[in-house]
């Protein structure tokens, strides 16, 4: 009998453990890749990444599969610090899939795109038979400009610097999970799916950035402790000051999941010098960083991630293996 | 309700505080899966005096699923399995679930049993009936659903096991130090108070039934050390969830579906009048019956010390295999597996 590791199971798939894990002992071994950044800087100041979308509803409150295709590549290259400026983009799609769907979704993709300031200009399609395909997946590369004297990497966080999040945590995947499994959440959450470009250019003007990861699978909690393994220096959380909306919260708490593992789609996890009022300011002046609050700090006392709960215990936050999954009571 | 207060700092630092002149070791055991996990959310383990030890018993309703129902669910073909998450990857002695579905088994992860009527419009489904008293009214519900539906292709695996049984079990044996127990909140919502009378009527150790949230929590367990100064009770901490005969509608829900068997538990063995078979009324809905499928005890894998964890015999660290070999990527024993699993626990928030 085979053993776990022997095929791939949806494990592999959530960003977590045991995502690394096949990264870096299948992918990067054989490319002999140096970093396991969603993007990468390549020539002069050129950023170039590029992620598969295989979302399950085709739309969500909030968003849908072409918004998100547009937005996750855009937020990639903007955690580099790098401008967005064009984007390729490959279908696979289900024989059966509705054009009209098909038209509607490639609309979005363009609306998400202009509004981003970022021009889509080759792709390509191929059509499936029907059962080999969940309708439409999306593949998308993009290639950002990295502006003179912008090197943001966890090279430059120093202990004492604050971690910042500009809102709340958790609303995408609630959102996708209310609606894919019915729980007929009144009002129903919506995504935070959003282009963040716009955003993190205004951050990097007003300064203090070291690092910047958006925090889609896997959580905030991925982020830190992958931060944590680069830099060797400990994070305290700080429960009370954790953004997450009530209705996340109790959903959480129902099903045993916890919004600093779940994905986001519009959030965004910046690591900041301490001095960082006017940069925290300035992000509460624009749409997308109302909410923006400093959640923890970077310290030498501590080795690893820990989170301070709101009676203050101390606990660890650990690299999940896999995807949490829902409890049964 | 402005539960927010049931989280208030100050309120549980002062507690906190009382039992700091609490000098008389207390082992104390939480039957409550979900208990173990909110004690390592909030990170109370280390802010109780260093006298008192929390236990986690038997309360996970993942872990102590046999093997045997992981490897019968495996042998189905052309069936569609309709599972709650947390038993996925619960490894049985051909791999897990989730394994197998990676192999091209049917298994459907789902949030509410009746969603697993909603898939037996189109396909046959097999529903994993595993849980406590907490899941099996709603479970007992969607098999009444069934019939009402007059589904063909439908039908219930009943793995279920309730809790006061595995205490009689558990006090029953001899080498079991527990000085009280903090008991489940959710499950006694159903069962009520008077269900652990026996406790202290044959065994003369007290309990607590309490919530979730951290004040319910301390405050337990401050009582619980009142009471070795004074005598064993059973008290109600959860009044407001929780009565003295619980969920009446919900019990016979149960009793007009259900009926007492004995039932294997993983780690502890077969326990007298511990699980829930369906009636022959509802046979019709019996996935023992239409599949053929009987659930045996089995074994642990060598070395795992499940059972023992799961008795509060030890705790995780002191298993040979934790960390080590068991982790919850690559989990030998079941309590390694669900987020509600002791050892999950430990791994989690206790390192």
């Amino acid at each position: 009998m085979n053993n776990k590791d022997d095929i791939i199971t949806l494990g592999h798939g959530s960003g977590a453990g045991l995502t690394r894990k096949l990264i870096s002992n299948i992918f990067s071994e054989t490319f002999n890749l140096p970093s396991l950044e969603d993007a990468v800087q390549i020539e002069h100041r050129l950023a170039v990444t590029t992620d598969a979308h295989v979302i399950k509803p085709l739309f969500f409150p909030g968003g849908d599969i072409g918004k998100l295709s547009i937005t996750g590549t855009i937020n990639d290259l903007a955690m580099k610090g790098a401008i967005p400026r064009y984007i390729l983009c490959s279908f696979i799609i289900e024989e059966g899939l509705p054009l009209d769907l098909l038209r509607k979704i490639v609309k979005s993709m363009q609306t998400t795109a202009v509004a981003a300031r970022v021009a889509i200009i080759a792709g390509d399609t191929k059509v499936v038979e029907i059962g080999q395909a969940d309708g439409l997946y999306i593949t998308t590369t993009g290639i950002g400009e990295i502006p003179e004297q912008v090197e943001l990497n966890t090279g430059n966080i120093k202990p004492g610097d604050k971690i910042i999040v500009n809102g709340t945590l958790g609303d995408h995947t609630i959102a996708i999970i209310n609606q894919r499994e019915s729980l007929g959440l009144e009002p129903a959450p919506v995504s935070d799916c959003a282009a963040l470009n716009e955003l993190v250019q205004m951050m990097i003007r007003a300064g203090k950035i070291r690092f910047l990861r958006d925090a889609t699978r896997g959580g905030v909690a991925t982020i830190l402790n992958e931060i944590n393994a680069e830099t060797g220096l400990g994070i305290v959380i700080q429960e009370s000051d954790l953004p997450v909306q009530e209705s996340t919260r109790a959903v959480c708490e129902l099903l045993g999941l916890d919004p600093l593992y779940m994905a986001n789609e519009g959030k965004l996890l910046a690591v900041v010098a301490p001095d960082c009022e006017f940069l925290l300011e300035k992000m509460r002046n624009h749409p997308l960083g109302k909410k923006s609050v400093i959640i923890g700090r970077v310290t030498e006392q501590e080795r690893k991630v820990y989170l301070k709960t709101e009676i203050g215990g101390l606990r660890p936050l650990p690299l999940l293996a896999s995807d949490p999954l829902p409890r049964i009571c | 309700m402005d539960w927010k207060k049931f989280r208030n700092p100050q309120l549980i630092a002062d507690i906190l505080q009382l039992l700091q002149s609490h000098q008389q070791p207390l082992r104390l055991m939480e039957v409550c899966g979900t208990h173990t996990m909110a004690i390592g959310h909030w990170g109370i383990r280390k802010l109780l005096p260093a006298t008192i030890s929390l236990i986690s018993g038997p309360g996970c309703p993942v872990c102590v699923t046999p093997t045997s129902l992981i490897d019968a669910l495996i042998e189905l073909k052309s069936v569609t399995i309709a599972t709650f998450g947390d038993l996925i990857r619960v490894p049985g002695n051909y791999g897990s679930l989730e394994l197998a579905r990676a192999r091209g088994l049917q298994v459907k992860v789902i949030y509410s049993p009746l969603e697993a009527l909603e898939l037996a419009e189109k396909r046959e489904v097999i529903l994993v009936g595993i849980g406590f008293e907490t899941t099996i009214p709603g479970m007992a519900q969607t098999l009444i659903e069934a019939r009402r539906r007059n589904l063909k292709n439908f039908s219930l695996l009943p793995a279920f096991k309730t809790i006061p049984p595995a205490l009689r079990a558990l006090l029953k044996e001899n080498d079991v130090q527990i000085d009280g127990f903090l008991l489940p909140g959710h499950v006694s919502v159903i069962i009520g108070l008077e269900s652990y009378r026996f406790m202290t009527q044959e065994f003369g150790i007290g309990g607590i039934i309490t919530g979730f949230e951290p004040l319910d929590i301390v405050t337990a367990i401050y009582h619980l050390a009142l009471q070795q100064e004074n005598s064993p009770r059973i008290e109600n901490e959860y009044r407001r969830c929780v009565s003295d005969r619980g969920n009446r509608i919900a019990r016979d829900l149960m009793e007009q579906v259900l009926e007492v068997q004995d039932a294997p538990w993983r780690g502890l063995g077969w326990i007298p009048g511990s699980g829930l078979g369906i009636r022959a009324e509802f046979a019709e809905f019996d996935a023992s019956r239409k599949y053929g499928i009987t659930l045996a005890a089995g074994n642990d894998p060598p070395g795992c010390r499940c059972g023992d964890v799961l008795k509060g015999k030890i705790i995780p660290p002191e298993c040979p295999l934790f960390a080590r070999v068991c982790q919850p990527e690559n989990p030998i024993g079941p309590c390694m597996v669900s987020s509600e699993g002791s050892c999950a626990a430990y791994y989690k928030y206790e390192q």
